[in-house]
């Protein structure tokens, strides 16, 4: 394991120089608690007399049930209560759909009700003095099922004999979506050869945060709320979720969080299990406390959205000018529509990729099958485009005899088209592709590739290298769920913090945010000693997340890709306002106007006269605690709340057109494979991951964010992977099955950088983070470069164990009957 | 549970000295040793996440040797000592936490206590391991957040070795 980092110098800097802390690699805020294991996670709260919470869950992929009972389980010893369906159904109305019908029909509860519709699903729960004691318990629950056929393969889905999951629906198409934009026709007319791919296929896994969901759950009598400890990562979404199926105020809802053990999208749907707690807190007048089971999490919880692309056509010109695609997108969104369909539509906010297509027409439809619920997962929907669009790139290349570095530069956006409107309508805000591609061919020594290939040959292996470049959009404007379900009512976007001078001269910040380690409290400090001139030591951001804090919105919280533009945006917002206040207050005081004062140094002084100054706490005591004389008309509060929000419109349901999302980080990624002929066996020998965020305000915490996600991408590209037997088991339930990459399994990383600045965000920066999809279209590509020489098998799935390459080697013309070639 | 209700068999008096102080518990005998650490002594710095003893982040030095908590029952250690992270720093952080800290190799933190057992094991057995050495040390934990380059450098600057930019 080696490594080489060309990104810039990564002095920690003990000292203010001045100038700028955002673009510095200072410490992290963060690091301290955490390297001597302070920090607090939700599982290290505990309350007097807690119970813990046992879920009972189906041991069949589908199954009426025919009765619960728990009368043993309450006769042991130990046992505090349990919870069931039909309670369930009693005290709760359904979870809201997002979906328009089909999909707007499903009666989704937080335990099973009637029915189970995969293995794992929550079916009732138990409550006990201690761990132990609630699992012994739950295995006296007895739940009378009876087995129905299941449907595990969303290809099935839709047969005539496939069992129907939703009886409510009346089918499995649970919401079906057709895209059309440009002309599809005119491009195929206009076409030199058209490319059919007759099946693509995006592996269903996740991301698998070390930590799994839980909550600390707290019930007030006397105040009707519950407080909810929880390492839930969109609590706005969570809420919006909760309030109505509990019939009651988002207000009775509190959620806090301290430190969250990583999240990467899987942590946003925990709400049905949120539910069961809070019932379960206020039927028993009690705490209680659930910690998910590794084995839970593998087999209910949020997996990434399996995807086929179906009969896929591709207009393009004899020099690889890429006209126009036509495809069908089969997505399996699992048993439940936890957070879907909204996957139907988040694609679109990367329609083209980074390419200059203009004409592209997609069936995206939607099914119901008997595994888990997806649910988002770094990358979410857009990976899984962004990954065809990729192959798509990759095989007309290798099928056309055209170099893929050469078709990418000739179809990439330019850097001069920008600000780029894509054919439905989203704004591409800066970047320059063609740029990052020679960065990353530099940083793998594309120019010896050839002696390389001879190399490799010589020692018997087969050598390939592999782009994979895409977008990692973010900010959403919500607007795009009305292209989902036209009734709905949400569209925009918004982030909030408060920051306020206190007492004695503390700089204290809050955010709305749920950080799972991407360093919010550092990142907005560097934003906020900037703007007051102070140091970062000055800046007090409080960890984590409390709804009691006031400084959260509808959309607060941690997902796709937008602390740098929401979070900072509101930082930003509201240390201007406080720096304003602190003027006007230093004007008053020094009988001057508030453009004559300058914050530094952490003072407010008069320019020119720094003898005549005020420091920071003077001003806090004089608001906070020594008013008394000061001008009635004085507006200053030193206590500022600022709600960031982005420029949208609610896109065109008709057209489904509009800007999707604010800004658009890119990421190109370049992978060197070698494989062994007579195995299968592959290692990657070279990799280089370049970035574009736009403006880095901590150039080390966003390589860190790269490295992450490649290591998440790699991972996927070879190992990670949720398959399922014929009777709906999850075959990869724990770490033992679900291998994820350890240490040794890493390649030599090589990172790199461009800095093109958003436009349109107040500090220019873009949001990141999930990029990592470019390993797993890296991948794919460096292997189909690879085996070119061996009968030029097409690489048609996300996911090559070593077996799958073993196959396209003894049979490549079995992945060769996937693809066609037609001259117009 | 409340000990009052356990039969000798199924409870035990256990002796464990933590970061150089002694507790005596009553245990149920099935508790495993993590539990006793995060639940027992509000230890809470070692963390779950696998129930399998796959993923690391339970880990801590056991008379000297680095186990998995996680696959060890409370009543097994009676009589032993046991270092934890919360035991690392003494006064101000240790050279390894703060390199973890310098070279960025944690991000939500939640393996990082079992990854600094590991890494402080091996630079006990080896003072200036290579890369490979470092990577083979710290095998059996799981980090989901940084890919581990961050890591094996930090532990390698750490052992007061040259590291890369």
């Amino acid at each position: 394991m080696s490594e080489t980092t060309v990104s810039p110098e990564r002095t920690v800097v003990e000292e203010p120089t001045r100038e700028q802390w955002s673009g510095q690699n200072v410490p992290r805020k963060e690091d301290k608690r955490l390297v001597q294991g302070e920090g607090v996670f939700f599982d290290d709260v505990k309350r007097h007399n807690m119970g813990y919470v046992h879920f009972v869950r189906s041991p069949y992929a589908h199954a009426k049930i025919r009765s619960v009972d728990v009368s043993a389980a309450l006769d042991f010893p130990g046992v505090y209560g349990t919870l069931t369906g039909d309670e369930v159904a009693t005290l709760t109305d359904p979870f809201f759909q997002i979906s328009s019908p089909p999909g707007a029909h499903l009666k989704d509860y937080c335990l099973a009700v009637g029915k189970v519709r995969f293995v794992g699903e929550p079916v009732a729960a138990v409550v006990a003095e201690t761990r132990e004691g609630a699992r012994d318990a739950a295995e006296l629950i007895e739940v009378d099922y009876e087995p129905l056929p299941a449907i595990n393969d969303a290809r099935r889905a839709l047969d005539d004999d496939a069992p129907v999951l939703h009886d409510d629906a009346g089918t499995n198409l649970t919401w079906e979506g057709v895209f059309d934009w440009g002309d599809v026709d005119g491009a195929f007319a206009e076409a030199d050869r058209v490319v059919k791919i007759s099946e693509l296929h995006f592996n269903r896994f996740n991301s698998t945060p070390l930590e799994c969901n839980g909550a600390l759950v707290e019930y007030n009598r006397g105040t009707g709320q519950w407080t909810l400890i929880t390492n839930n990562q969109f609590p706005g979404f969570a809420a919006i979720m909760m309030g109505p199926a509990m019939r009651v105020g988002l207000d009775k809802l509190r959620f806090v969080t301290q430190d969250i053990g990583g999240g990467f999208g899987n942590k946003i749907t925990s709400h049905p299990q949120l539910v069961a707690c809070c019932l379960l807190a206020r039927k028993l007048n009690r705490a209680v406390q659930w910690t998910e089971w590794r084995t839970d999490f593998h087999t209910s919880m949020s997996h990434g959205n399996e995807r086929w692309f179906v009969d896929t056509e591709v207009a393009v010109k004899n020099d690889g000018t890429m006209l126009g695609f036509r495809t069908t997108a089969l997505d399996d969104a699992g048993a439940w529509l936890r957070y879907e369909p909204l996957g139907g539509i988040i694609w679109a906010q990367v329609t083209p990729g980074m390419y200059r297509w203009r004409n592209i027409q997609l069936d995206f439809k939607q099914v119901v099958t008997n595994k888990a619920p997806v649910s988002p997962n770094r990358g979410y929907s857009r990976m899984q485009h962004l990954w065809f669009t990729e192959r798509v790139i990759d095989i007309v290349a290798s099928e056309l005899e055209l170099d893929p570095v050469e078709v990418r530069k000739r179809n990439y956006i330019k850097a001069d088209e920008m600000p780029y409107e894509t054919p439905n309508g989203c704004i591409y805000d800066s970047g320059d592709y063609a740029k990052m591609l020679d960065v990353a061919l530099d940083l793998i020594g594309y120019e010896e590739l050839d002696s390389r290939r001879a190399d490799a040959e010589k020692r018997g292996k087969l050598l390939g290298l592999g782009i994979g470049s895409t977008l990692d959009s973010g900010t959403n404007n919500f607007g795009q769920s009305r292209l989902i379900n036209a009734d709905l009512q949400f569209s925009g976007n918004n982030e909030v913090a408060t920051v306020k001078l206190d007492l004695f001269g503390e700089i204290v910040v809050t955010l709305g945010t749920t950080p799972q380690g991407q360093s919010h409290e550092t990142t907005a400090a560097q934003v906020v000693a900037d703007i007051l001139g102070c140091s970062l030591d000055d800046v007090n951001v409080r960890a984590g997340h409390d709804s009691y804090w006031n400084s959260h919105a509808g959309f607060s919280g941690t997902y796709a890709s937008q602390f740098a533009v929401t979070g900072l945006g509101a930082v930003k917002g509201a240390t201007e306002e406080l720096a304003g206040q602190m003027r006007k207050l230093a004007a008053v005081v020094l009988g001057a106007t508030p453009d004559d004062i300058e914050l530094a140094e952490g003072q407010a002084r008069l320019k020119g006269n720094p003898e005549a100054a005020l420091p920071f706490m003077a001003l806090g005591a004089i608001i906070n605690a020594n008013n008394a004389g000061l001008p009635e008309d004085l507006d200053v509060t030193l206590n500022c709340r600022y709600v960031y929000r982005p420029p949208f419109e609610v896109p065109d349901v008709e057209r489904k057109y509009g800007n999707l999302t604010l800004t658009y980080a890119a990421q190109v990624h370049a992978a060197v494979v070698e494989i062994d002929p007579e195995t299968g066996v592959y290692e990657i020998v070279d990799y280089a991951a370049v970035d574009d965020c736009g403006k880095r305000i901590n150039p080390q915490i966003v390589e860190g964010q790269v490295m992450g996600a490649t290591a998440q991408a790699l991972g996927a590209a070879t190992h990670e992977t949720f398959p399922y037997d014929e009777e709906g088991n999850l075959l990869t339930p724990n770490f033992y099955d679900y291998h994820v990459p350890h240490a040794l399994d890493m390649p030599p990383l090589k990172t790199g950088y461009i800095e093109s600045e958003s436009p349109f965000t107040s500090l220019g920066t873009k949001g990141m983070g999930e990029g990592g999809g470019a390993g797993i279209h890296a991948v794919c590509a460096a292997l189909q470069d690879a085996l070119r020489s061996n009968g030029k098998p097409i690489v048609y799935d996300s996911f090559n164990p070593y077996e799958r390459v073993w196959e396209m080697l003894r049979e490549p013309e079995a992945s060769r009957e996937r693809v066609t070639v037609e001259s117009t | 549970m409340a000990a009052d209700r356990l039969a000798p068999a199924q409870a035990s008096r256990v002796t464990v000295e933590v970061n150089g102080t002694t507790y005596e518990r009553e245990v149920e005998s099935r508790r495993l040793l993590i539990h006793l650490l995060r639940d027992d002594l509000d230890l809470t710095g070692s963390h779950v996440g696998c129930d399998t003893g796959n993923c690391g982040a339970c880990s801590v030095i056991l008379d000297g040797t680095l186990v998995k908590s996680c696959m060890l029952l409370a009543v097994q250690v009676d009589g032993s000592s046991i270092e934890t992270v919360e035991g690392l720093a003494e006064g101000e952080l240790s050279p390894l936490q703060q390199a973890f800290s310098d070279h960025h190799a944690l991000q939500c933190g939640y393996c990082t206590p079992g990854m600094l057992m590991s890494a402080t094991a091996l630079l006990r057995e080896n003072p200036t391991p290579s890369d490979d050495e470092i990577a083979n040390a710290i095998q059996g934990n799981i980090c989901r957040c940084t890919g581990y380059w961050n890591i094996v450098k930090a532990v390698k600057a750490a052992s007061g070795q040259e590291v890369g930019e």
